[in-house]
């Protein structure tokens, strides 16, 4: 099979598996995107590692321990994916820290109060389980089937942020300020998160069936499913532009996609600080898995 | 080392794969299935087995390549010869 052939043969619906022969740019693609999103998961628990010790109750404390630990799994599940296509785990992290690789926007940006917490488990997730969801379909199978644990797992996520956003809510007017807030300071990360409206079709990652959905089609289903959601607790987004048509699309401002480049390429807010942590503590745990490997020897 | 964990989501359901883990020995194996496997009491049991342990056969080698369709429901069509059945005891449209 050529390069078109196997194209074709994966926009037919055709899955791959590990052993199977594909062409080195699908091969390439993979990685790439695995490989982020195996990032991503990483880098998106330090901003709520940052409040585990802050957490209000007990209850939430190891809730929100029980959310860092399964985004950890996520990115081990992910990266062996990624290590069954060529790429060892251990050069995944070096490039992670190095700089030369990148995850998600919205992981690069401050936590400033609890209400972020709360909206980054409830809309943060809510983005992510869009995207991922999407990828149940993606032609690498291996990569497909692990997204159903993930996808399972996530949508807990969801219900763990809503119900923090719901307690805030039902409480004193200073916790539905640190709400909006949060909600304010979000909504343009959140807007730029699913990717600028280039064609699927001039998308390499939909045309080899990675992806299987438009970035314009999941951020419209996550206005869909979420603006109501926003508006039914007395909430507010930060876009005057935001309104449904009676086509049923959505309409918005101008997400600043100069913001999402400037963020990703590692100039974020907390980027450099983020990094610097995960450099450090692979450092300072360097002893345990020689201890372990040690021992297996 | 490379190990498959195969998941059994509850008592009697059919083991399906899960994915793999990396671990250096069984011991630890075990415990990383039971973390990323197991730690939402979404398993009932797990299976963990060395990569190397797993023998794929895929088709089209699974199947035998003759025509062998009397060992499928294919193989057999019963429509027309019980019309013609039905015909000759004269039930033809009983039922």
């Amino acid at each position: 099979m050529n390069d078109t052939e196997f194209q074709a043969y994966v926009q037919e619906g055709g899955q791959v598996e590990t052993g199977d022969a594909m062409p080195d740019d699908y091969r390439k693609a993979l990685i790439k995107f695995i490989e982020m999103h195996g990032n991503s998961e990483l880098m998106g628990v330090l901003p709520e590692r940052e409040w585990i010790l802050r957490a209000p109750t007990l209850q939430r404390k190891l809730a929100l321990t029980a959310k860092v630990q399964d985004e950890v799994g996520h990115s081990q599940l992910i990266y062996r994916v990624v290590e069954d296509l060529g790429k060892p785990r251990e050069a995944c992290l070096d490039d992670l820290v190095a700089g030369k690789t990148k995850f998600h926007n919205v992981f690069h940006y401050p936590t400033k109060t609890w209400g972020d917490v709360a909206v980054i488990a409830w809309l943060v997730d809510a983005a992510a389980i869009i995207s991922q969801k999407a990828l149940l379909k993606c032609s690498y199978s291996p990569y497909a089937r692990i997204m159903k644990k993930i996808c399972w797992e996530e949508s807990f996520h969801i219900l763990h942020g809503r119900d923090c956003i719901l307690a805030l809510m039902t409480g004193t007017d200073e916790q539905r300020e640190l709400v909006q807030e949060a909600v304010t300071r979000w909504w343009g990360p959140l807007m730029q998160f699913h990717g600028n409206p280039i064609p699927a079709d001039d998308d390499p990652m939909y045309r080899w069936r990675i992806k299987s959905q438009a970035n314009e089609e999941a951020r419209q289903q996550f206005l869909d499913g979420y603006v109501p959601q926003i508006w039914e607790l007395g909430l507010t987004v930060p876009d005057p532009k935001l309104r449904k048509r009676d086509d049923g699309v959505w309409e918005y401002s101008e997400p600043d996609w100069d913001e999402l480049k400037h963020v990703v390429t590692g100039h974020g807010p907390k980027t450099k600080e983020r990094l610097g942590f995960r450099r450090w503590s692979r450092e300072e745990t360097v002893w345990v898995r020689n201890a372990v490997l040690a021992d297996a020897a | 080392m490379i190990w498959e964990i195969f998941r059994q989501e509850r008592e009697g359901l059919p083991f399906q794969h899960g994915g793999s883990l990396d671990a250096p020995n069984l011991a630890f194996a075990e415990a990383y299935a039971r973390e990323l496997y197991g730690r939402r009491d979404e398993s009932f049991a797990l299976w963990i087995v060395p990569r190397e342990a797993v023998d794929e056969v895929r088709d089209p080698y699974v199947a035998d390549v003759f025509d062998r369709d009397y060992r499928r429901v294919d193989g057999y069509s019963l429509k027309v010869k019980l019309k013609e059945a039905r015909e000759r005891a004269g039930t033809a449209g009983a039922g």
